[in-house]
Formats: structure tokens, C-alpha cells, sequence
């Protein structure tokens, strides 16, 4: 892993030792202290807070957030867009309460410029209004929960990503197209499974045969296996993220079902660390994505590349995604020549996303969403034996997501 | 100030003094020199420092212009209330509970569930009455801790019927199920949680002020501590200390038992309801999390950490865990690997507790 | 028909899953008295050992001996330098230094073997499935699992009725000062114990590793579920924990296969999808409480 002094990783020594001060050698002395540092240090980099997972099951996909925004800090040798920046990194282990209080850290103690991350949608639904409430700007790099992109959006918020719904409705909409007359569906059951299935419903045209909402921690899957088996649907659309949907697909294939009934899922099943952990099981399956590392984007071989290059291991969505954010902050840091305060120009300068994605054309929509294309893809065996995405077709050309007109941006 | 007394048990036991810590066989041993000498007890000068430490904090921190540290601290007093009320089941009373969460989030999704109605201007519920929301803590938080009382009473008046782990597991078995009913309520957020637009207000205070509520957060600390130091000491703590000893004697000598340990269980799922209707406003945020077995284990690691059966010990507990998880998780993603032999040491080698550790050093 | 009959066979496997974690963990509660949330953590490092060797050697066999093997000496290894200790201490202390094994665990391996779950493919012997009556197919590698846990269970009651081992083990679950006085070495016992009980966990661990995604955490999912069990059962009875693990088995998974669908009879769309989901979670809980209420000790109790 590539060292690099000015990205501080999870770094939070200059807070704690604040901490630690005062008990040592009283306010006076700190007071003194801080005001000598002020002084010496001239042009303060522009500080970045990022939340995400990285401990815990979810871990791995914090891993590849955070490595994806840092490569784009290191090819810009410690600055994005010319600005030199501060990228503080804090693990919330998926906890909401524990992300609530890094963001309360960040902001108060750390005094951050911006923030960024969040991994899951119960942490961002904790964290988010509170900096938004504060006055900062956030740059979501995944989690897209519902409210933000409707009745919540704010003018202050934009997500990189997506909207949580897009890649469901793909793929409903792909099986639309390819005619599958009934389909079983499964997600857990939590909001963000519960929009999964809406989203696929909004495009899908034919028959949902069931609708089935898993316990949040079930690993066992075999009864729901036998349910499908006896219900004969066309196909089978599951979102079951992380290692459930690792789980539930081995068990599916160990059950000669993959055979029988066609199995459909979003992007998020299909990642490449994942699919080092599924193996065969996952070969042939048919996943929606708004990346992958085969698009022809300018830029995106390139990216693959060099994130290869520097940890050892190919990019997932979410490094790509984390990627983006950085880079779209980057665009916005050098309109705005590094200067903040003024709220109105950032917004606009965000806004206008003058950046080069790996994904190709991008756009914000009026609620800070992204209008993108969406893509499915195909798992695949390389040559090495390791197994990879390879894009099949456009499902989506210029997509926007169903919470638009909620917003009053 | 200190007083004995001779209980019906016809032992003399120290009031206002831990018992000793953790391993109740040591009981009877603990005398604190008192009557005679004038000299306080360390204990009692450790609990006059803790709050003046609390209370004069606030100062120092805006001389030092760290807000953050204001809003750690106010957090870590509101588990301390929590870790306080279970330390009664579990420290006096030796009622392994791992249910305590639930009366944790209980009183969080009160306030969270009445904030939301106020918020859309919707009914609480419509039948058999309408009942409209509030947003004064006045109203909020005393529903908010007999909602919990309630539910605690109900849960204790089945567990209590078994003892030991599997009392332990009974009390979890009810929180799990009151845990998947609050993930399955969708339009309270389900597993997602909902956000408050804004703190409850007190009496015209201004909770959205950190420093108001820190003082909030203070008082009811401080409160809970004097209400359960009364109640050791009086006779209902008698009583439930000597169930935890051997309640067939207890029941011999013509005590309800049941029924005091079952006061016991519903008063400490009052304390944590209030602990819960501050920790919604706290994070202006609940969520089911709140209330996973994860969090009760997490309250009885505070509890053990502190000092088992003692008044300051499950404070200092709750200050203990969550500054030191703060603070690793800070210099280290794999803070884990560090904090887990730590709680291993605590076990093997400060026997009692932070809180018993330091006070054996001065009893002989 | 065919369909219940299939998930009643789900459920058994899934029950003997949870007896080969419940039997060693009823042994050690009932024997030493130790409340061990690290149980789950054996669990789990069975099934990285594993997969790790099945990944650089090809040879399920070999990883499966690795992994008992391996997690035998480690349980032995903690045991000696840990829980000696905590025998004689209260049951929350054990819970507090346990969830502290927990913690550690979970964090070394990610940091030995990285945040991504590991792969662990079903050997090749035992893939696919084989049709046990006309339209019924089952997956060998699940019957292969029960076949696993009837060995388990036989091996248990020989050892427990017909062995040296087993008298001692039989007098300490049910009198704690009896196993002295029969002139027991009780520092080895425990040690045997305690190292019989992980290896029994990392064989449950290896039997899981193919079926689910090996990956931090993984313990604690089955460890409650493994409490739940052997409480049902009666603390200490291997008797019990067989019968808890069979029933918490088929009830989970019947309710989790049929909730939905009668909750659909009484409620209409989204409701019903939650509640069912909501009460199939709730449901085993709901199993233990009415069986605490009525037999305050479980369905078997070793002690008296």
C-alpha cells in the first residue's frame, strides 16, 4: 500500500492529543500552543471528512471507498483539482450511532470543509442532516436512501452514485425486455430492501409470483430455495448485499436451481472481491451496473489500471464511485480556487460536474442525483480462472430516478 | 454523614458504600471506618470529584473551544444513566439481564415516534382516542420511562420466574422480539431509523443548545444517582441485596421476593427509558440498533467495567468504554484487536472493576 | 407435500448444524459452568483455516483436519491461558472477558486474511443432488451434513456411556465436586473438554464454510441461536441439545417457509410480507420462552 503523509489514514491523532492535552498541561499552555501553529502553517489544505465501513462484515466495501478517493489524491499528489487537500478517514463499523458521532467529531473538533463516504443507508440517514444542518456540503459516494433524492433533497447534498432504486429498476426492466413472464422476488427486510423490489416493480411488466423479506442476519437459505423450486417462476430477482447475497447464490447453485430458474440480481452481488468468494457459482449471471471496468469511458482503463497498480487488486463499483466523488470535488475545489465560503458558487460548481467519470456521460438532475446511463453485465471466466463482469447491453440511456418530481430544488 | 444500620438480616452493612465489588461472598467484609472518623472515605471524595468534574467541564471546554468533546461527554453521562438503572438488577439485585436494551430503545422510539406525528402533525393514534403529539419533553419523557417501566414489568414478571442464565436468556429472548417488531415498523423507518427535525423542548429551555443539554443530560444523572443511592440504602435495597445473597432466606424471613425483585427489574427499565428518551434527542436520530442484543451485552461491559454493585462504578464504566473505543478507533481501523484484550485484562486482572480496583487499594 | 417434506428436511439440517455447536457448548456450561460467547469465534476460525488450506491445497479432507485440528490446540491454548481464570469467577465476568475473545477475533482475520469473504466450494465428491423420492431433489452435500451430525451423535453417546471419559464428564454436569473425589485429574478434563467443544464447533464451522459466505462475524449469527438451543435443551444434557437443535431447526425454518403465506390469509399486501417476516424472526424466541415458562430448566436437565 502506497505511503503518503498528507493522506491521513484514519488519522485522528491531532484530535485525540487535543483531547489528551488539556489534562496534561492546562488551557493556557494549548491556548499559546495552537496560535504558534496557526502561525506557522501557511496555506491550510482543504479538509475532506470521510465516513465509511470498514470494519465489520461491510468492511471490504469501505476498503475499496476509501482506496478509490485516495488514488485520486495521490495522482494529484496530495491535492485534488490543484487544492491541496486533507482526506480524514473514520471507520463506522455500520453502526448509525457510531457514524453520528465521527460526523459530530469531524465537524466540531476536526472542522472539516466537506464531507464525503457513507457506505450503507441507515448511517446516512443518521449522519446526513446533521451536516447538512451545520452548513457543510456532502458528497455521498454510495448510500442514496429514498427521502434524500425526494421529499428531503437539500441544496447542500449530492450522491455520485446513484439513487438506491436504479439498478433495480434496470434489471426489471431488462427482464421486461427479454420477456420473462413471472418472477420471485427477494430482499431483506429493511427500507433499502423494500425499495429494491419497488424500484424492480416500477419497470417489470409481468407477474410477481412472490415478494419474500428475509430476516436482516439469515444465512440459511435453503427453505426459500424449496419455495422457489415449488413456485416455478420464470426468474429470480434477489438484492441480498454482501455476504448474504454470497450465501443465498451458493446455496441457489448447490441446489442445481441455477439450471432451472433463471437468477437475476443488481450490481452489488456481482463485485469482483465478491465474486472471488462465489466462484462458479456466480458464472453466467446477468447483473446491472452503471460501471464496470470494460466501459470505454476515456479514462476508465486507465483507472483500472492504476488502482491495480497501487493495492494489488482490481477496482469494485465503490472504488469507482469513490473515485468520482473525488474527482467531482476536485472540479469544484479548482472552480472555486479552493474557497468555500462562498456556498452559492461551490453549489454551482458542483452542480455543474466538470469532471471526466469512469462511467462516461454524467449529469446532475435537479434533486443532485445523477442521470446516467445504466448497463447489464455478464459474470464471466478469464483466462487466469478468477472471474469478472463483462458488459452485455445499455438497459438505460440517460436515466433518472422516480423521486425527482418530490423534490423542490 | 455515614451511617450503619442493622438490618433485619442481623448483619451491619455500610450505607452509601459499595458492597464488595463483584463477588458477593466478600460481603460483610467491606467496613468503612465510619462514626468516629472525620476523614471522609476515598469514595465519597471520588463521587464529589466526578461531579464537580462534570459539572465544571463545560468551562473549561469553551475556554478550549472544543464543542465535540462537550457532545461525547454529554452521551457517555446519558449511558451512564443506563448502565446506573442496570447496575440495580444486576449489581444489587443479581439479575443477569441481557434485555436491557429494549427499555433503552423503548424510551428513544418514544420520543422518536411522538416527534414524528408532532412533526406531520398526525394523531398518535386514533383509537379508542385520539391522542395527538407532543413535543415537550415535559410529556415526552415521563411516557417515555413508564412505556419502558411498563414493558419491564411485563418482561420481568415472566423471567423472573427462572433464574441464573436462563433468566439471562429469557430477558434477551424478549428484547430480540421487541427488537424485530421495531424493524418491521415501516413507517417508523424500520431498520433505517428516523431522524428528529429537532430536540424536544424542556420548560422553554432551548435543547438544541449543546451546553443546555449537556446541564439537562447533568441533572438527570444526577438525579437517577441520588434516587438509586436511596434506594440501596433504604430498606427495598436491603431486601433485594439479600435476595441476591440467598432469597430462600430472604422468603423465610416473610419477604415477597418476587415482588421486590420485580419493582427492582421495572425501576431500572424506568432508568433506561429515560436514558433512551436522551439518547434519541442526544442524536436526534433512533434506530432499532438501540435496541440489539449487541447494545444490552454493550451496557453490561459498562457495567462490569466500572465496578459491579457499586454507585459510581457503572459511570465511570460507561465513560471508560466509550472514551477508550473513541480514542483507539481513532489511531487504528483494527482498534478491535486491541479493545477486546482489553476488556480480557480488565476481567483477569483489575478483579471488581476500575471503580473496585481503586477503592481496595485503600482498604486493607 | 413434497414442498413440506423438503423443508422439514431443511430444518432437520439446519438443526444438526446447530447441534454440533449447541453439544459443545452444553458440555463446557455444564461441566465447567463457564458461559462462553466465544464459542462462535471457533466456529468461524474453523471455517478460515479450512478454506484457507482447501485454497492452497485443492483437498477438502486435508482442510477439514486442518481446521479441527488447528482449532483443538487453540481452544486448548485459550483455555489454559484464559479461561482457567474465569472458572471460578461469576458468570458476567465470563460474558465480559468472552465478548472481549469475540472482538479480537473478528478483527484477526480480516487483518490475517483481508476484509473480503473467503471462497469454499463444496468438494467435489459431494456436489450436486441426488432425488430422494419423485420430485424431491436434495443437495448431497446437505445430507452429507446430517450424516455428519448422526455420526456426531452416536460418537457423543459412546463416549458419554461407555468410556472413562465420559464417567467423568457425567459426574461433573451433574456434581461439580464428585469428578474430585473419583480421583479425576479435573485440569486435564477441562482441557479435553474445552478442546473437544472447539473442535466440535470448527467442525460445524467446516460444514458451514461451503454452504455460506466464510467471513468475520459469521459466529455470532449462530451463536444465539446456539444459546437458544441448549437452553431449550437443559444445560449440560447432550440429550438436550439434540432435541433443542432439531426443534429450534424445524420450527425456524417452517416458520420462516410458511409465516409469510398464512400471514397473507389474514392481512393484505406489504403488512403481511412485514408481519411475516417480523414473526418468523421472532419465532424461535417466542419457542424458548414458552418452554422456559413451563420448564424453568429446559426440556432436559442434567444437574439433579
Amino acid at each position: 500500500m502506497p505511503k503518503q503523509s498528507y493522506v491521513s489514514n484514519p488519522s485522528r491523532f491531532s484530535a485525540v492529543s487535543q483531547r489528551l492535552l488539556p489534562g496534561l498541561c492546562g488551557a493556557a499552555l494549548v491556548l499559546a500552543g495552537s496560535s504558534l501553529l496557526s502561525t506557522a502553517v501557511a496555506a491550510e489544505p482543504v479538509k475532506l471528512g470521510m465516513i465509511t465501513t470498514l470494519s465489520t462484515k461491510g468492511g471490504y466495501l469501505g476498503e475499496d471507498m476509501r482506496d478509490g478517493f485516495k488514488l485520486a489524491v495521490e495522482q494529484g499528489k496530495g491535492s485534488l483539482g490543484g487544492i491541496p487537500v486533507e482526506l480524514l478517514v473514520d471507520d463506522d463499523a455500520g453502526d448509525p450511532q457510531k457514524g453520528k458521532q465521527i460526523a459530530e467529531r469531524m465537524i466540531k473538533s476536526d472542522k472539516i470543509d466537506m464531507m464525503t463516504g457513507i457506505m450503507f443507508s441507515n448511517v446516512a440517514m443518521a449522519v446526513v442532516p446533521s451536516v447538512l444542518k451545520d452548513g457543510l456540503f456532502f458528497v455521498g459516494a454510495n448510500a442514496a436512501p429514498a427521502p434524500f433524492a425526494g421529499k428531503m433533497c437539500n441544496p447542500n447534498y449530492f450522491n455520485v452514485a446513484y439513487q438506491n432504486d436504479n439498478m433495480h429498476e434496470a434489471m426489471g426492466e431488462y427482464l421486461t425486455q427479454q420477456g420473462y413472464k413471472s418472477v420471485f422476488l427477494i430482499a431483506p427486510n429493511y427500507p433499502a430492501g423494500k425499495d429494491a423490489l419497488t424500484g424492480f416493480k416500477r419497470f417489470y411488466k409481468g407477474e410477481v409470483k412472490q415478494e419474500v423479506y428475509t430476516k436482516l442476519d439469515q444465512s440459511d437459505y435453503a427453505a426459500l430455495i424449496s419455495q422457489i423450486r415449488a413456485d416455478k417462476p420464470d426468474a429470480v430477482f434477489y438484492f441480498l448485499p454482501g455476504g448474504l447475497g454470497v450465501n443465498f447464490l451458493k446455496q441457489y447453485d448447490q441446489a442445481g436451481m441455477k439450471s432451472e430458474v433463471k437468477i437475476f440480481g443488481p450490481g452489488f452481488s456481482f463485485d469482483r472481491r465478491l465474486l472471488g468468494a462465489v466462484g462458479a457459482a456466480a458464472e453466467g449471471v446477468m447483473n446491472s451496473s452503471e460501471w464496470n471496468d470494460d466501459l470505454p469511458a476515456a479514462g476508465n482503463a486507465e483507472f483500472v489500471q492504476a488502482f491495480h497498480t497501487a493495492y494489488g487488486r482490481y477496482p469494485t463499483l465503490y472504488a469507482a464511485q469513490a473515485y468520482d466523488a473525488a474527482n467531482l470535488i476536485g472540479s469544484a475545489l479548482k472552480q472555486v480556487d479552493g474557497k468555500l465560503d462562498d456556498k452559492d458558487a461551490v453549489r454551482k460548481a458542483l452542480m455543474a460536474a466538470d469532471f471526466s467519470s469512469v462511467r462516461g456521460s454524467f449529469r446532475f438532475n435537479t434533486n443532485h442525483h445523477p442521470i446516467q446511463d445504466i448497463y447489464v453485465r455478464q459474470v464471466i471466466k478469464l483466462d487466469d480462472g478468477s472471474y469478472a463482469n463483462k458488459t452485455v447491453s445499455k438497459v438505460f440511456e440517460q436515466h433518472q430516478d422516480a423521486y425527482v418530481s418530490e423534490c423542490k430544488l | 454523614m455515614q451511617v450503619t444500620k442493622t438490618t433485619t438480616l442481623g448483619e451491619t452493612v455500610a450505607l452509601n458504600e459499595p458492597l464488595a465489588p463483584a463477588s458477593s461472598q466478600q460481603h460483610g467484609k467491606v467496613q468503612v471506618s465510619h462514626g468516629t472518623g472525620r476523614r471522609w472515605p476515598l469514595s465519597r471524595w471520588l463521587t464529589l470529584l466526578t461531579f464537580a468534574v462534570l459539572l465544571a467541564l463545560p468551562v473549561l471546554l469553551a475556554v478550549l473551544d472544543n464543542s465535540f468533546l462537550l457532545t461525547l461527554v454529554s452521551r457517555c453521562m446519558i449511558y451512564g444513566i443506563a448502565a446506573i438503572s442496570l447496575n440495580l438488577i444486576l449489581g444489587y439485585g443479581g439479575m443477569l439481564s441481557l434485555g436491557h436494551a429494549a427499555f433503552f430503545g423503548i424510551g428513544a422510539y418514544v420520543v422518536g415516534i411522538t416527534a414524528q406525528n408532532f412533526m406531520y402533525g398526525t394523531a398518535l393514534m386514533e383509537w379508542p382516542f385520539e391522542l395527538a403529539a407532543s413535543n415537550d419533553a415535559i410529556v415526552v419523557w415521563p411516557v417515555a420511562i413508564l412505556l419502558s417501566a411498563l414493558a419491564a414489568l411485563l418482561i420481568g414478571a415472566i423471567s423472573l420466574r427462572t433464574s441464573g442464565v436462563y433468566f439471562l436468556m429469557l430477558t434477551l429472548a424478549f428484547a430480540q422480539m421487541i427488537y424485530f417488531i421495531f424493524v418491521s415498523l415501516d413507517q417508523y423507518g424500520g431498520d433505517d431509523g428516523m431522524n428528529l427535525m429537532s430536540r424536544n423542548t424542556l420548560l422553554g429551555l432551548d435543547l438544541d443548545n449543546d451546553l443546555t443539554f449537556y446541564y439537562v443530560c447533568f441533572g438527570c444523572l444526577l438525579l437517577i444517582y441520588l434516587l438509586v443511592q436511596r434506594l440501596i440504602a433504604a430498606r427495598f435495597g436491603m431486601v433485594l441485596r439479600g435476595c441476591k445473597q440467598n432469597e430462600q432466606r430472604m422468603q423465610a424471613m416473610g419477604f415477597p421476593t418476587y415482588r421486590y425483585r420485580l419493582m427492582a427489574f421495572a425501576l431500572a427499565g424506568a432508568g433506561a427509558g429515560l436514558a433512551g428518551a436522551l439518547i434519541g434527542n442526544q442524536m436526534e436520530y433512533v434506530s432499532p440498533n438501540l435496541l440489539h442484543w449487541k447494545m444490552s451485552g454493550e451496557l453490561m461491559v459498562m457495567v462490569l467495567l466500572g465496578g459491579l454493585g457499586t454507585l459510581l462504578g457503572p459511570l465511570w464504566g460507561a465513560f471508560a468504554f466509550l472514551l477508550v473505543e473513541d480514542v483507539l478507533s481513532g489511531i487504528t481501523e483494527h482498534w478491535m484487536l486491541f479493545f477486546g484484550p482489553f476488556l480480557i485484562l480488565v476481567v483477569l486482572f483489575a478483579k471488581g472493576g476500575i471503580y473496585g480496583y481503586l477503592i481496595r487499594k485503600e482498604q486493607p | 407435500m413434497i414442498l413440506f417434506l423438503e423443508q422439514l428436511l431443511n430444518g432437520l439440517q439446519f438443526g444438526v448444524m446447530l447441534f454440533l455447536m449447541a453439544s459443545g457448548l452444553t458440555l463446557v456450561f455444564g461441566i465447567m459452568n463457564l458461559v462462553n460467547l466465544a464459542h462462535g469465534s471457533f466456529y468461524m476460525i474453523g471455517a478460515f483455516v479450512a478454506a484457507a488450506i482447501v485454497a492452497s491445497s485443492g483437498s477438502f479432507v486435508l482442510g477439514l483436519l486442518g481446521a479441527l485440528l488447528a482449532t483443538a490446540i487453540l481452544g486448548i491454548a485459550v483455555e489454559m491461558l484464559i479461561f482457567r481464570v474465569l472458572y471460578k469467577r461469576d458468570h458476567l465476568e465470563q460474558i465480559l472477558a468472552t465478548f472481549g475473545i469475540i472482538l479480537f477475533c473478528n478483527e484477526a482475520v480480516q487483518v490475517i486474511w483481508g476484509k473480503t469473504p473467503l471462497f469454499f466450494d463444496i468438494p467435489a465428491a459431494l456436489s450436486g443432488s441426488v432425488e430422494l423420492l419423485p420430485g424431491l431433489n436434495y443437495p448431497l452435500f446437505r445430507i452429507g451434513v446430517i450424516g455428519v451430525g448422526i455420526v456426531v451423535a452416536i460418537f457423543l453417546y459412546l463416549l458419554i456411556n461407555r468410556t472413562r471419559l465420559g464417567m467423568a464428564i457425567r459426574a461433573g454436569s451433574s456434581d461439580r465436586e464428585m469428578i474430585a473425589a473419583l480421583g479425576v485429574n479435573i485440569k486435564l478434563l477441562y482441557s479435553l473438554v474445552f478442546g473437544l467443544g472447539a473442535l466440535l464447533a470448527a467442525l460445524a464451522g467446516v460444514m458451514a464454510g461451503p454452504i455460506l459466505s466464510v467471513e468475520s462475524g459469521m459466529g455470532e449469527s449462530i451463536l444465539i441461536l446456539t444459546f437458544v438451543v441448549i437452553v431449550i435443551g437443559g444445560i449440560g444434557s447432550i440429550k438436550g441439545a439434540l432435541a433443542g437443535a432439531v426443534l429450534v431447526g424445524v420450527v425456524d425454518t417452517l416458520g420462516r417457509a410458511f409465516m409469510p403465506e398464512l400471514m397473507r390469509m389474514a392481512l393484505s399486501g406489504g403488512a403481511a410480507d412485514s408481519m411475516g417476516a417480523a414473526l418468523s424472526s421472532i419465532l424461535i424466541y417466542l419457542l424458548m420462552a414458552v418452554v422456559l415458562i413451563f420448564r424453568p430448566r429446559g426440556l432436559f436437565n442434567a444437574s439433579h
